[in-house]
């Protein structure tokens, strides 16, 4: 059983291919795995019928030759998706038994690829959060401990994705990032999250949370598999006007090709004062992999760098808070009925949103107000212009930037959930790429003194993911991390 | 300036300006591909996107944004190569997104102007301020249930172009004269059905008054307004309102006002102070709309001929009198109608007989032109005997009512009951002569100064050949016979 959870998809793509293994098998040693991990609540709606259905077409369509190239593959997807017949909640009250008619274009590309769906997976209320525990559900718990042993958040929103290919109850996963919401969670769970450039996969059937910052993308636990189910995700979708036409390569072929030549650019304004050694430690390692590889090592200058994250927390928000505005009661989700239409809303939305949404509705709705929408919005869009300027002049003279992805490894859970600043400033590496809409991969790197993944964030120019994948799997090849939570499901590696 | 309102105070001058929401022509919705048709039983045409489901996203139908273009270049506007949508951010129950998509800062269509004529044949220009796209809202049913509301989403995210006036119009006439301008040209443009029971056009009206030379009063804006007799009721209510008000010492408050069809009065729906706050902000689901000239040449050359045209070429070319031209182009099948029933012979005649024997008959029936017994080809066809003397006008009255009843064509209602003019002169000569002698006495009278006989005898001449003789020829002969 065992040996089937330490595959990575690459590798099971090619046994099934060989009928070495059936995908039925391949599926159930995931769904035990779901099973033996289940304290670690990541799944939100188990799809276990749904999963052995789609085993069992994998396994025809082998033996009729007509195998897709995820055919097989056990793969979770976070609650944030739509699935056609299956419970889609957000992880918000609000959702709780919504079920869509219909599936989103980058889940059903993945099904139309051969993929096997175990289930839904936990993530922050909307997506709203950096640690999971906004989840309605209750927290994603990361796999790993610290030696202390206290329970440690998966990071978020996407904790759930991160957390169940970590713990080897899904082989892959997928997620979204808005702020960093794939990448931030990967780091702290010791595995490989791509956010995509903006336009590069579909937001159609997303529930939204930030429109303009909105990226779906895989956890996976090497740069090769992330580069196969990838290639599976991206390309354009007349349903999504913001979607890029754009040529997909297969992603797969770019993965192991040289880092020789390439110009690696170091941020000097990601050096933040109070960041952890470990962070620098790591860091700098990252970057003597690198030089070791044959790429040359350029100090470059990102000089808006400190105003992403407030901008990013006008953005957002003002974005969601209008996103959000459809939540009503009163065409589809829960409602409270109350006298008059005013006060049912009011009554609705107190009660199926949690906190931290409602926060984000009226910081939102205070950034568009009349008076404050240029002091705001206005001055938050021309501050984006001018981190997405400052990418631009970098990415002519780099091909890839090298930064941590987080400023510390995963945290306790309950941490730092009253203290919404802090929580925020996890998020400070990552945002910038969601604001000028460029790529960005987190490749776990080695672990902190107290045993937990540090991850390494690598950053390129619009559609340039061919560069991520190249650079990381350079940094994973040299890194030689072992994927060895305290609380897996099995050996993972 | 026109007309001024007296008060007690003195003279007042009436400021009008008005916001058209224009339902587009198209094939499907602004954002999704429901269909846009009226008259579906409720949400029959409603798409995930137009019931705002999670997740879902709009994309913009290329047919709506070609309509507004044209309608622009039909108001001699200014095209915007780039414009933006915009969200207008409020929560209402038939409002599914919680936004409506909308223009806000970058409209598609800037400034244009419209020309009006009023009846006492003075033409005047009105600007028009900005045309931008935005989805309608669906409907609210109050009525259905006691305690409860329905929600229709079939018009949810059907597109509209909001026409903005600007405040240049200054009589109930004037925008009267406005609105029936501007939906004939939207009409004749294709690009809306200006049917304003349906509520495929309605109006927001923006009423103020001030003393001549004045700044502008505070204004009172009344909303969905889907006729011109309650466009121009509401303004002379509001106006005689905000002036007694004043006039009383009191002030206009700046508020949204609610006609009342049954009492013909406005009141209050909101102040200013329950104003949305409609926090807009450019859509992010959706791209800013960039097009090139050649996108607008395009649409430019086959833009229809528009009523003015078509008004001064009827003056020019053929010869009609400004208000026969007006009468046959306000509306574009009747102006389609009469070119069909005109082309190729009398202009001049067709018209006639147009705008007075067949729009009579279709008053007196009550039906419209599209239900008109008599086809274009037919009324030509009547035309073509009256002009080549195969009957007399006479005669032609009461062919038109037996083809107004029968449907049948004129020369098979002349034929049937035998009605051809008679112009062959050996019988009008005979006929001539059978009269006046078996007159004899009133043939002496009138050689001997008794002129006024001499229609007697036309009126004989014509009874006996059962009004069927040429009354020229008739006239002529008889004179001939009678001074010799």
């Amino acid at each position: 059983m065992s040996d089937l959870l330490k595959m990575t998809a690459t590798q099971a793509v090619f046994s099934l291919s060989q009928k070495e293994i059936s995908s039925i098998e391949l599926t159930n040693a995931y769904i035990d795995a779901m099973e033996t991990t289940s304290a670690l609540n990541n799944y939100v709606t188990p799809t276990i019928e749904i999963a052995k259905q789609m085993a069992e077409n994998a396994d025809k369509a082998y033996a009729a030759g007509s195998a897709g190239p995820l055919a097989g593959l056990p793969i979770g997807v976070k609650d944030l998706f739509c699935t056609k017949d299956t419970q889609t909640t957000a992880c918000s009250g609000i959702l709780k038994g919504f079920t869509p008619t219909y599936e989103s274009t980058v889940t059903s590309q993945i099904w139309q690829s051969g993929g096997v769906m175990l289930g839904k997976l936990n993530c922050d209320e909307f997506a709203m959060g950096s640690s999971n525990e906004t989840s309605i559900f209750g927290p994603a718990v990361n796999p790993w401990s610290a030696k202390d042993g206290a329970a440690l958040s998966a990071g978020g929103s996407s904790g759930g994705s991160a957390s169940s290919v970590a713990a080897g109850s899904a082989l892959m996963s997928v997620g979204t990032d808005t702020g960093g919401s794939i990448r931030q969670p990967a780091a702290f769970c010791g595995v490989v999250g791509l956010k995509p450039t903006y336009g590069r996969c579909s937001r159609w059937g997303i529930v939204a949370f930030a429109s303009s910052l909105d990226q779906a993308g895989p956890f996976t636990r090497t740069v090769g598999d992330s580069a196969l189910i990838f290639s599976a995700m991206a390309g354009h979708d007349s349903k999504d006007s913001t979607s890029a036409s754009v040529g997909v390569p297969n992603f797969s072929d770019v993965v192991n090709s040289s880092v020789e030549g390439m110009r690696i650019g170091i941020p000097g304004e990601y050096h933040m004062d109070g960041m952890d050694d470990e962070i620098t430690r790591i860091w700098k390692q990252g970057r003597s992999w690198l030089e070791q590889a044959g790429a040359t090592i350029v100090d470059i200058s990102l000089p808006h760098t400190r105003y992403a994250l407030p901008c990013y927390y006008i953005i957002a928000p003002a974005e969601a808070s209008s996103n959000l505005a459809r939540y009503d009661g009163v065409r589809y989700g829960n409602r409270v009925d109350a006298e008059t239409l005013d006060e049912m809303y009011e009554a609705t939305r107190a009660a199926g949103f949690g906190e931290e949404v409602q926060r984000r509705i009226l910081i939102g709705t205070y950034a568009l107000s009349a008076g404050y929408y240029d002091a705001y919005y206005l001055k938050a869009q021309q501050v984006r212009r001018l981190i997405k300027q400052d990418f631009d002049s970098a990415f002519n003279n780099v091909d890839a930037i090298l930064t941590p992805t987080t400023p510390t490894a995963a945290f306790e859970l309950g941490a730092k959930i009253s203290d919404p600043i802090t929580m925020y400033l996890n998020d400070i590496f990552t945002v910038p790429a969601n604001l000028a809409g460029i790529p960005g991969i987190s490749v776990p790197a080695g672990l902190s003194k107290q045993g937990l993944p540090l991850g390494l964030q690598l950053l390129a120019a619009p559609f340039r993911e061919d560069r991520l994948f190249s650079v990381a799997s350079a940094i994973e090849t040299q890194a030689q991390f072992s994927l060895a939570p305290a609380r897996a499901a099995g050996e993972l590696s | 300036m026109s007309a001024l309102v007296s008060g007690r105070t003195g003279d007042w001058e009436i400021v009008i300006g008005m916001e058209v929401h224009a339902q587009v022509v198209s094939n499907a919705k602004l954002f999704s591909g429901s269909s846009a048709v009226f008259g579906a039983s409720p949400n029959h045409h409603v798409s995930l996107v137009d019931a705002a489901m999670p997740g879902m996203l709009p994309v913009i139908n290329a047919e709506c944004v070609k309509q507004a273009v044209i309608t622009g270049l039909g108001l001699n506007a200014k095209i915007n190569k780039f414009s933006v949508f915009d969200r207008k951010n409020y929560f209402y129950a038939d409002l599914p997104q919680g936004y409506q998509i909308s223009q806000f800062k970058h409209p598609i269509v800037g400034e244009g102007e419209v020309q009006i004529e009023l009846a006492d044949g003075s033409s005047h220009i009105i600007g028009i301020e900005r045309l931008h796209l935005e989805q309608d809202a669906g409907k609210s049913l109050h009525d259905q249930h006691p305690s409860k509301s329905y929600i229709d989403l079939n018009r949810s995210g059907v597109a509209l172009m909001e026409i903005v006036s600007k405040p240049e119009m200054h009589s109930a006439e004037q925008a009267a004269a406005y609105i029936k301008k501007l939906r004939s040209i939207l009409r004749y443009l294709g690009t809306c059905d200006g049917n304003m029971e349906e509520g495929s056009l309605r109006a927001d009206v923006n009423v103020s008054v001030r003393k001549p030379g004045e700044p502008l009063g505070t204004r009172t804006e009344t909303k969905n307004l889907n006729s011109v007799r309650f466009i121009m009721q509401t303004i002379e209510y509001e106006v005689q309102r905000q002036i007694e008000l004043i006039e009383d010492g009191g002030a206009v408050t700046q508020e949204t006002r609610l006609f009342d069809t049954t009492t013909g009065m406005t009141r209050t729906m909101r102040g200013k102070e329950d104003a949305h706050d409609y926090r807009y902000f450019p859509d992010p689901d959706l791209l800013p709309l960039n097009f090139d000239d050649a996108f607008i040449a395009d649409l430019k050359k086959d833009m229809p001929e528009l009523p003015d045209e078509i008004k001064s070429r009827m003056v020019t070319e053929y010869g009609l009198s400004s208000y026969d031209a007006n009468v046959l182009t306000e509306e574009k099948e009747v102006a389609a109608f009469y070119e069909l029933a005109s082309a190729g012979r009398d202009r001049k005649i067709t018209a006639n007989w147009m705008s007075v024997e067949l729009f009579g008959a279709l008053n007196k029936a009550g039906i419209d032109l599209a239900q008109s017994p008599v086809s274009p080809e037919q009324l030509g066809g009547l035309v073509d005997l009256i002009s080549d003397g195969s009957i007399s006008g006479k005669i032609a009255k009461e062919v038109f009512a037996d083809m107004f009843e029968t449907g049948k064509d004129a020369k098979q209602v002349v034929d049937e009951k035998g009605l051809k003019q008679v112009s062959d002169e050996g019988a009008i000569i005979s006929m001539i002569d059978k009269v006046l002698a078996s007159n004899q006495d009133k043939v002496d009278e009138y050689r001997s100064g008794k002129d006024k006989l001499f229609g007697f005898f036309v009126g004989q001449v014509m009874k006996a050949s059962k009004g069927q003789a040429n009354p020229g020829m008739v006239n002529q002969i008889l004179k001939q016979k009678l001074d010799t």
